[in-house]
């Protein structure tokens, strides 16, 4: 059954491509923030993302298991987010360059052990069909929502939540936005980042596996289209907000189906315009949400780019 | 070795410390020679000595934030290790530091409640709040709780500080230097609430002041650092003021005030109908109309956190205007450097470090920013190194900044003379225009009447002088003129020669 529901077939589109596309910007940029909710900054996580992928499709494919694939990609993450978080304590070393080594580092380390796995199929992770109510094949494709986007949007809300009431959440944020006033509380700065980017490297993980064990569904070398670097611009998008790295990556997913979306429809002229629909829609933001007057009202005082 | 603290949670009652022979070296400078202070349980103890002797340094040793080249500690009378500062808090000993150690980001209440050892877990917000608002009642004063603190004036922050010294039970309480951001009569409300508790033995307080009316007024006992050495001490009622002082600044002899005179001079800056949204965006700052004249003192007094930080902003173009121009010689006036150099504009923001600085670059860099990039009238597109040393040698040695050499960073120099190298900077050359935000805050006496007698000569010498400050004493002492701001505007104007203090009092109190 194939009805033409003609130019609301669109927004059902873009609804479903934020859906599908928004899952590892919100793990990468939830776990991004709380890196930099903590000092300091990860631009490894295109590495991390890559590597996660690689890892969890692998595992998946020996064990059959799609969840243990995802943890292994998690673990893998949290590895890397340790590795990043050991080098940068070391005395005089920027966390940027550390983060730039880190993601060719990720990304060439999964290709190396990901070739035996282009081919094999691995097992996907399931999704929940929302959409059963409705008649329509548009609306069922949709609503075909994966576990881990709604697993995401807990995570961000849980993010904002610790953040605000809890002991770590608290001292994450010292350690953030004063080293020296983290110093005087007897917070040992070091170990709050080190942890925080562990954290942060794990959710990238979970990211990567999302993309190789449910859409695209596959692991290739071109795996990932730049999830990993846009996420972090997410970050200063969200000013720093868990719940907003949420809608952030929604707003972007959907931003990004546009193409797809009017093409469906028979819209082709200015295509690849459209594909570029969620850079320009994140640059306008920023410059109609910034002020001169201002600095960035919530980024962390401690943030090498901020200082 | 750490000793292991027999009891965990801190004493419940004053608590007697004692340094013997404190060293403290940076690189080959001796910050600290060999000082043994003793301080018994429930006295209040002052530290005195000029800016760059040595206070900071060893009430940072003393709190584990440096760790000392050499020296004992002993608490109750017990050799005690603080390797950190927890373990000095596991003690009982808290501080309040010079510089601001809040979390900016974070509402008052988040640090108060952070800065806990006990913080659970889950922190309750609704419970925490409650116990907040219950131990503020029992408070002298109160701040706001929910703002992040990053947007208090200093005075608010400087009551914040105290206030989570407190809130945290400390039984042995250092103060740096707590009251320079307070007005008079917050600072003998708090000092009187800390000596209560010292009396009654709940409480040690060690104190760093400049203020020998609060030493008199307040403290049992003195001690005096000069240069690092502990060179003396005694009951205060022993001691008069110019002993203290003498202690103090050994052989040197004390700048005389500047005579004022009568100058009769043209309109150098006008504001007209200014208005600015204010730290917070939600309130904004109107000045209607301001007028400096050459060889004219203004005094700006009112209460921290009224739109003087604003005022001041607006002034160095910091924060834009929303209506209204500044026009300085009959010019439009937009602070960039070359209407800055045009004019002879000068400034001093309050907290230079953060305003005026770049903390990490030298003192020699720090003090050639206003000319690295200019020499005699013509743009220079090198670097003149040879120049640079020249100039900050020749204004570190006329101001007497206390500094390890050139080349260290301006943010290791002690809070005065971060003071004086700004003002050394600011003041070279000549100067129409004059922008000062509280230029003495943190500043030993001898520091305070030297830069006094600086400005009253730049005044002298006809310039323009617009001093922005907390401290009405020095308004009074210094101004032509007195303006009081209030909640943002100019509610008040008087000649400072028969000024009514209680009059000035009430309007900064926001009374008109
Ligand atoms: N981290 C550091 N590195 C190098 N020199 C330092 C450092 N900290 C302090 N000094 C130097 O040690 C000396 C004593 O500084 P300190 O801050 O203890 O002075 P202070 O008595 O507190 O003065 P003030 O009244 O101005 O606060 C100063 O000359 C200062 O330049
Ligand atoms: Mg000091």
């Amino acid at each position: 059954m194939s009805e033409d529901i003609g130019l609301w077939g669109v927004p059902l589109a873009i609804l479903g491509g934020a859906i599908r596309v928004s899952t590892p910007f919100i793990f990468v940029s939830t776990g991004e923030c709380l890196t930099e909710r903590s000092g300091r900054i990860n631009l490894g996580l295109e590495g991390t993302l890559v590597f996660g992928a690689m890892s969890g499709y692998a595992v998946a494919y020996h064990t059959g298991s799609p969840w243990l694939g995802t943890l292994a990609a998690a673990f893998a993450g949290l590895l890397f987010g340790l590795l990043h978080g050991v080098l940068c304590s070391l005395p005089r070393v920027n966390d940027i360059a550390i983060g730039i080594a880190l993601m060719i580092f990720g990304t060439g380390l999964a290709f190396f052990f990901g070739k035996p796995y282009v081919q094999p199929v691995a097992p996907h992770l399931p999704a929940i069909p929302l959409g059963f109510w409705s008649p329509l094949p548009q609306v069922q494709a949709a609503l075909n929502v994966n576990v881990l986007f709604l697993a995401g949007i807990a995570l961000a809300f849980a993010t904002a939540w610790m953040l605000k009431n809890t002991r770590i959440g608290l001292t994450i944020r010292v350690a953030g936005d004063s080293a020296d006033a983290a110093r005087a509380l007897g917070i040992d700065v070091n170990r709050v980042r080190l942890w925080s980017t562990a954290a942060g490297g794990a959710l990238a993980g979970i990211g990567g596996a999302y993309l190789s064990l449910y859409y695209p569904g596959s692991w290739n070398e071109g795996i990932s289209s730049g999830q990993g670097l846009m996420a972090v611009a997410l970050v200063i998008f969200a000013r720093w907000n868990p719940v907003n790295c949420l809608y952030a990556s929604l707003l972007f997913g959907g931003a990004g189906a546009l193409g797809p979306a009017l093409q469906s429809v028979g819209i082709t002229s200015g295509y690849y315009l459209f594909y570029a629909a969620p850079y320009v829609l994140t640059l306008g933001f920023l410059v109609a949400t910034s002020s001169r007057t201002r600095a960035l009202p919530s980024a962390p005082g401690e943030l090498s780019i901020i200082k | 070795m750490r000793v292991p603290a027999l009891d965990p949670s801190p004493p419940q009652h004053a608590i007697a410390v004692e340094t013997l022979g404190m060293t403290m070296r940076f690189g080959s400078f001796t910050a600290l020679k060999d000082v043994s202070i003793r301080i018994p349980a429930g006295s209040f103890h002052v530290l005195l000595g000029e800016n760059g002797a040595g206070k900071s340094t060893l009430v940072k040793c003393m709190m584990g934030f440096y760790k000392p080249t050499s020296g004992q500690m002993t608490v109750d009378g017990r050799e005690v290790a603080v390797p950190d500062p927890r373990a000095a808090h596991d003690l009982g000993l808290g501080m309040v530091y010079q510089h601001f150690t809040l979390v900016p980001s974070l509402t008052a209440a988040e640090n108060l409640v952070i800065s806990r050892k006990d913080v659970p877990a889950r922190i309750d917000w609704e419970k925490e709040r409650a116990d907040l608002a219950a131990f503020m009642t029992r408070m002298p004063f109160s701040v706001p709780l929910d703002v992040p603190v990053g947007r208090l004036a200093a005075g608010e922050k400087q009551k914040l500080e105290l206030l989570k010294q407190l809130y945290l039970g400390r039984r042995f309480l250092i103060l740096d230097e707590p009251t320079s951001v307070l007005t008079p009569a917050e600072a003998d409300e708090l000092l009187g609430m800390v000596r209560g508790l010292t009396t009654d033995g709940t409480l040690t307080c060690l104190m760093i002041s400049h203020k020998f009316r609060e030493v008199t007024a307040f403290a049992d006992e003195v001690s005096v650092l000069r240069r690092g050495e502990h060179v003396g001490g005694g009951k205060v009622a022993d001691l008069s003021t110019a002993e203290m002082a003498a202690m103090m600044i050994g052989e040197k002899e004390l700048v005389r005030p500047a005579a004022r005179l009568a100058v009769n001079g043209k309109p150098v800056m006008t504001v007209s109908g200014a208005k600015a949204a204010d730290r917070s965006g939600l309130k904004t700052i109107e000045i209607g109309d301001l007028k400096v004249k050459s060889g004219e003192i203004v005094g700006l007094a009112g209460i921290s956190g009224n739109g003087q930080m604003e005022l001041m902003e607006i002034l160095s173009g910091q924060r834009p205007l929303m209506e209204g121009a500044i026009k300085v010689c009959g010019l439009p006036f937009h602070a960039t450097r070359s209407e800055a150099r045009q004019f002879n504009v000068r400034y001093l923001p309050e907290e230079p470090l953060r305003n005026a600085c770049a903390p990490k670059m030298s003192v020699a860099e720090n003090i050639f920013f206003r000319d690295f990039d200019f020499a005699g009238g013509k743009p220079k597109f090198w670097l003149n190194g040879r120049r640079m040393a020249e100039l900050a040698a020749r204004l570190v040695g006329e101001y007497k900044v206390k500094t390890a050499s050139l080349a260290t960073p301006i943010a290791a120099l002690s809070g005065g003379n971060v003071q004086r190298a700004v003002l050394s900077r600011e003041l070279n050359g000549a100067v129409d225009l004059l922008l000062i935000a509280n230029p003495c805050f943190g500043l030993d006496f001898s520091a305070v009447a030297e830069i006094r007698t600086r400005i009253m000569a730049a005044r002298n010498a006809g310039a323009a002088v617009l001093l922005i400050s907390e401290d009405l004493d020095e308004i009074l002492e210094l101004s032509d003129r007195i303006l009081v701001m209030s909640e943002g505007r100019i509610v008040f104007e008087t000649p400072a020669a028969g000024a009514d203090i209680g009059e000035i009092g009430k309007h900064m109190a926001g009374h008109h």
